[in-house]
């Protein structure tokens, strides 16, 4: 008897203790049940009472919120994470953490979320894990505060400085504070440290705080203000023409790209091939056919499938230009009239069966990790894409060089193309040489395919794009000079950038064309023009 | 003989001599449709699926018994993406193979282009894309927005909903960007924005490099103020732009980008990843939930034979359109031009956004407006729609030299752009 009263009362002080915690419980899954009915017009009210419980439970609901994984169960509105896409979603119960088995997605009802829900979230989520373990997550959390500056989450920004070691976090939520010190209600001495840390700061995020709290600030704190953007701007504007400088070496690279292929078949075998664009086009289309097998089979090597690509480009489109030098163009030789009639002909042809086959529309080609996102490198952003493809331009132009002017091969075509007969009467095997060379020039066109795929859409009319500025670069450099293909593409390219500021994007092309119609006058032959006997052979 | 024998009876006869009836005529006599869209060239991209579309209405409708007893054949022409040869392929639909009506065109310039023609040989074209305005023609019907069906409400809700001040209106150059955001500047001004704080940047088609004028935005966007881009960008040029965006980390929640011609179709070719949250506002989405919908993708998908391929607006509305057209033949009894016209006006079907859209007097439909978000999935999911049905008006009225005009297809004042202000039919577009 005893012993069964004293169970009893063991069992009533364990429930007693446990209510507060039952109930805690229960109220947080209220709160998250509230989401699913709540409209998108009130949802930061909710957002911000989970916020308030403090809960380490609500950071990762909320993320899930931020990006679309919570759903609503239709039948009795309550509110799992999911994971997974298709007819299915796996469940989670967002208090216990536990999984809650499959739900097909036709009996849930997605939690909707927009931009200013998201902007809540991120708000939310950075003074929920401004003191997190995990560093990584206080860096995201510093950077969300930093962004989205709110006069409450001063005092969280303050206690998590103090305990903060890490010097980025620490150097970033320095920053936070000065940001969110200007939009608070502090004494202006205090205002006016935090101008002082933005300055320090620079860049053009520092330069945007000043000038949004410039129109709200008091008197005293105005001139501080203007002094500081005074200083500010000064900078920004020197990066800024470095960037530009950054901008034109990006374009030019992509139009030494396209051009670099059209080098050897109109540079040096002296062949107008309007179908040298269908070459881009082809070997990014390449690109997408092994992405598609990558991703359905090997997932794993996805961030590889460009490396894979590259070759494969390479042998297709070479593949292609031999076929059209064995076939068409052979026959055409010094008719250039009628050279550039079928090559263009192909070039549609061949257009139009990439149509047939893939359809009119664009095809997906996804960046790699490795090629995604952006930099900051002083006040210059660089993007990962663009400074690869500036790398694999100037390392195609370098192995390009090194084959003709350093092997056996090129030495040959350098030979066929100089002195034909005299070539031949050595011994070489001049139409072969020549079939080589225009695939040769093709496959390379279908490398630039490769990278191009990266930054402009892989559809049927790619190459259209392209064949217009390629010929402009090589007319440009100088007809037969790789090297003049080189300063010709980057010198358009930083040209054309400097100019689109002031002339705008249309305006500007059209300059760009006109200068080279002038510069065309003055030197038929372009910037490096070759001389001597070779020129008239 | 029983009453129900009798009835039966008379019901087997009658579908008997209807069929007979079809049979007959189905052999020598078909009720022709034009489709006059690009299949090859720089607008092959958007125009062979509304092609496929087209074909697929035509299809499904004649399994339903065809229209006036007749079967329809479709007349496919290929125009190129050549805007002169839209005018020639326009009088060959309509003079050498007599086609009822012709659905067709994409680009503002291909539909200037064949409006003569029309005109001329007074025959009847549906337009299915959202355009600039400043038109309303006789023989055209536009099922595609207006811009107060599209761009005016988009903007009204980013001001409301993201309290956005400071606007880039960013097109290629030609013009329906051009005269839209001429409209949206002047009612954007009207609502109180200052005029630096809205910039205006126009590039050529297929634009690739987006490096300058992203960073450009960002550095517009980062005055103080927020900022929201307007993209009339057409084509081709989206692809890199988004790309542009993605890397540049633009995103959706500091500057949101709201586009007018990106669809679903668009979407394919992009990783939608670093994009969600960017806008578009159209007057359809895949994504709508409704029975009717959930029919046509499942059609077009079993039609097209891939169950990848997406729906987008404007085959909602050649949807529109073409369900217009059969009522309207059905209620004038032929497919003869004028009945049609006249019966045109006041038709009302039902579209695929859970309404029904009506066809104006002005020859403009009544449509619902939504604004989505970019999902992941390379879906929109829609955030916002207007709450009733939006009347697409053809001459806009913040513009100063048409806001005076209106039009009206109807007996007895038949007139395009007449003058509300000196009462007489004519002006500007005349």
């Amino acid at each position: 008897m005893y012993r069964f009263i004293q169970t009893l009362l063991m069992a009533l002080f364990l429930i007693a203790a446990a209510t507060p915690w039952v109930r805690a419980e229960e109220g947080l899954r209220d709160l998250v049940n509230a989401l699913g009915e709540a409209k998108l017009s009130n949802m930061d009210e909710h957002i911000e009472a989970l916020a308030k419980t403090g809960d380490p439970k609500v950071v990762p609901i909320l993320e899930a919120l931020g990006e679309g994984n919570l759903y609503a169960r239709k039948v009795d509105g309550q509110v799992f994470l999911t994971t997974g896409s298709g007819s299915k979603l796996a469940l989670t119960d967002p208090v216990s953490g536990e999984s809650a088995g499959e739900a097909p997605k036709a009996g849930l009802q997605k939690v909707k979320v927009n931009n200013s829900v998201r902007r809540a979230v991120r708000t939310a989520l950075g003074s929920l894990t401004l003191l997190s373990q995990d560093r990584n997550a206080r860096l995201k959390a510093a950077k969300s505060v930093l962004q989205s500056p709110d006069a409450d989450a001063l005092d969280a920004i303050e206690n998590a400085l103090a305990a903060e070691k890490d010097a980025e976090v620490r150097a970033l939520l320095e920053q936070a504070r000065a940001t969110t010190l200007l939009v608070s209600d502090r004494p202006v001495e205090e205002k006016k440290q935090a101008v002082q840390t933005l300055k320090e700061w620079g860049g053009g995020d520092a330069l945007s705080v000043l000038s949004s709290a410039l129109g709200s600030a008091d008197e005293a704190l105005k001139s501080d203000i203007e002094a500081a953007l005074v200083g500010l701007e000064q900078t920004q504007a020197l990066w800024a023409a470095g960037q530009n400088v950054w901008y034109g070496l990006s374009l030019g690279s992509v139009l030494l790209l396209a051009a670099i292929g059209l080098a050897i078949t109109f540079g040096v075998m002296g062949i107008i091939n309007m179908a040298h664009g269908e070459m881009v086009m082809l070997g990014a289309y390449t690109t997408f056919l092994v992405q598609e097998v990558v991703r359905n089979s090997f997932p794993g090597l996805f961030d590889w499938s460009l490396a894979i690509a590259l070759p494969l480009a390479f042998l297709v489109t070479g593949a292609v230009g031999l076929a059209m030098e064995r076939g068409v163009i052979r026959f055409l030789y010094g008719r250039p009239l009628e050279t550039l009639l079928a090559t263009w002909g192909i070039s549609l042809i061949l257009q139009q069966s990439v149509r047939t086959i893939f359809g009119p529309t664009n095809r997906e080609v996804g960046n790699p990790s490795w090629m995604s996102g952006a930099f900051e490198l002083g006040g210059l952003t660089i993007t990962w894409n663009r400074l690869w493809i500036i790398l694999f331009a100037l390392a195609a132009f370098a192995a390009l060089l090194f084959l003709l002017k350093k092997t056996p091969m090129g030495l040959q075509m350098r030979a066929v193309t100089q002195n034909r007969r005299m070539a031949s009467s050595m011994g070489i095997r001049t139409p072969w040489v020549d079939a080589l060379t225009f695939a040769l020039g093709s496959g390379i066109a279908g490398m630039a395919g490769v990278a191009l795929s990266q930054i402009d859409n892989v559809s049927p009319n790619l190459g259209q794009g392209y064949i217009i500025d390629s010929f402009m670069v090589v007319v440009f450099g100088g007809v037969g000079n790789l090297w003049g293909t080189l300063v010709g593409a980057f010198s358009l390219g930083i040209l054309n950038k400097f100019l689109e500021p002031y002339a705008g994007a249309v305006l500007g092309k059209i300059l760009v064309l006109v200068l080279i119609i002038l510069f065309i006058q003055k030197r038929p032959r372009g910037l490096f023009a070759l001389k001597g006997r070779a020129v008239e052979a | 003989m029983t009453i129900r024998a009798r009835v039966t009876g008379a019901f087997l006869a009658a579908v008997l001599s209807t069929t007979a009836f079809n049979g007959a005529f189905a052999a020598e006599d078909t009720i022709k449709v034009g489709i006059l869209h690009s299949l090859s060239g720089t607008m092959a991209i958007s125009e062979t699926t509304l092609k496929d579309a087209m074909l697929m209405l035509i299809e499904e409708q004649n399994k339903m018994g065809g229209l006036l007893g007749k079967k329809l054949e479709a007349v496919v022409v290929d125009p190129a993406s050549d805007w002169p040869l839209f005018a020639e392929k326009a009088r060959e639909l309509i003079s050498v193979d007599k086609v009822a009506a012709v659905f067709g065109c994409w680009t503002s310039v291909s539909r200037k282009s064949v409006l003569p023609v029309f005109e001329e040989l007074n025959s009847i074209l549906f337009y299915p894309v959202q355009y600039e305005g400043e038109e309303s023609q006789r023989n055209v019907f536009y099922t595609g927005a207006a811009p107060n069906q599209q761009a005016i409400p988009a903007v009204d809700y980013l001001m409301e909903n993201d309290e956005v001040e400071r606007w880039v209106l960013a097109g290629t150059d030609y013009v329906y960007p051009r005269t839209t955001n001429k409209i949206l500047e002047a009612y954007l001004i009207s609502k109180g924005v200052k005029p630096e704080d809205i910039m205006i940047n126009y590039t050529p088609f297929g634009h690739s490099d987006w490096q300058t004028i992203v960073s450009d935005i960002k550095k517009f966007g980062s005055a103080g103020k927020k900022t929201a881009v307007v993209s009339t960008i057409n084509g081709d040029a989206n692809v890199p732009f988004y790309k542009e965006l993605a890397n540049q980390g633009v995103k959706a929640e500091d500057i949101p980008v709201v586009a007018f011609s990106v669809g679903e179709e668009e979407l394919a070719g992009l990783d939608t990843g670093p994009l969600v949250g960017h806008l578009a506002a159209w007057n359809y989405f895949q994504s709508v939930d409704n029975p009717a919908n959930a029919k046509f993708i499942e059609t077009w998908k079993a039609f097209t034979k891939n169950d990848k391929r997406v729906t987008n607006d404007p085959m909602e509305a050649h949807y529109i359109g073409f369900n217009m057209w059969l009522k309207a033949v059905e209620k004038a009894g032929t497919t003869d031009t004028d009945a049609v016209l006249d019966a045109m006006i006041g038709i009302s079907v039902p579209n695929l956004s859970g309404g029904y859209s009506t066809m104006m007097p002005n020859h403009h439909i009544t449509k619902p407006v939504l604004i989505g978000e970019i999902q992941a999935d390379g879906q929109f999911e829609t955030v916002w729609e207007t709450p009733g049905l939006v009347v697409g008006d053809e001459w806009s009225d913040y513009l100063p030299d048409s806001k005076d005009l209106i039009s009206d297809w109807r007996a007895p004042m038949s007139c395009g752009n007449f003058n509300v202000a000196t009462g007489k039919c004519g002006g500007k577009g005349s």
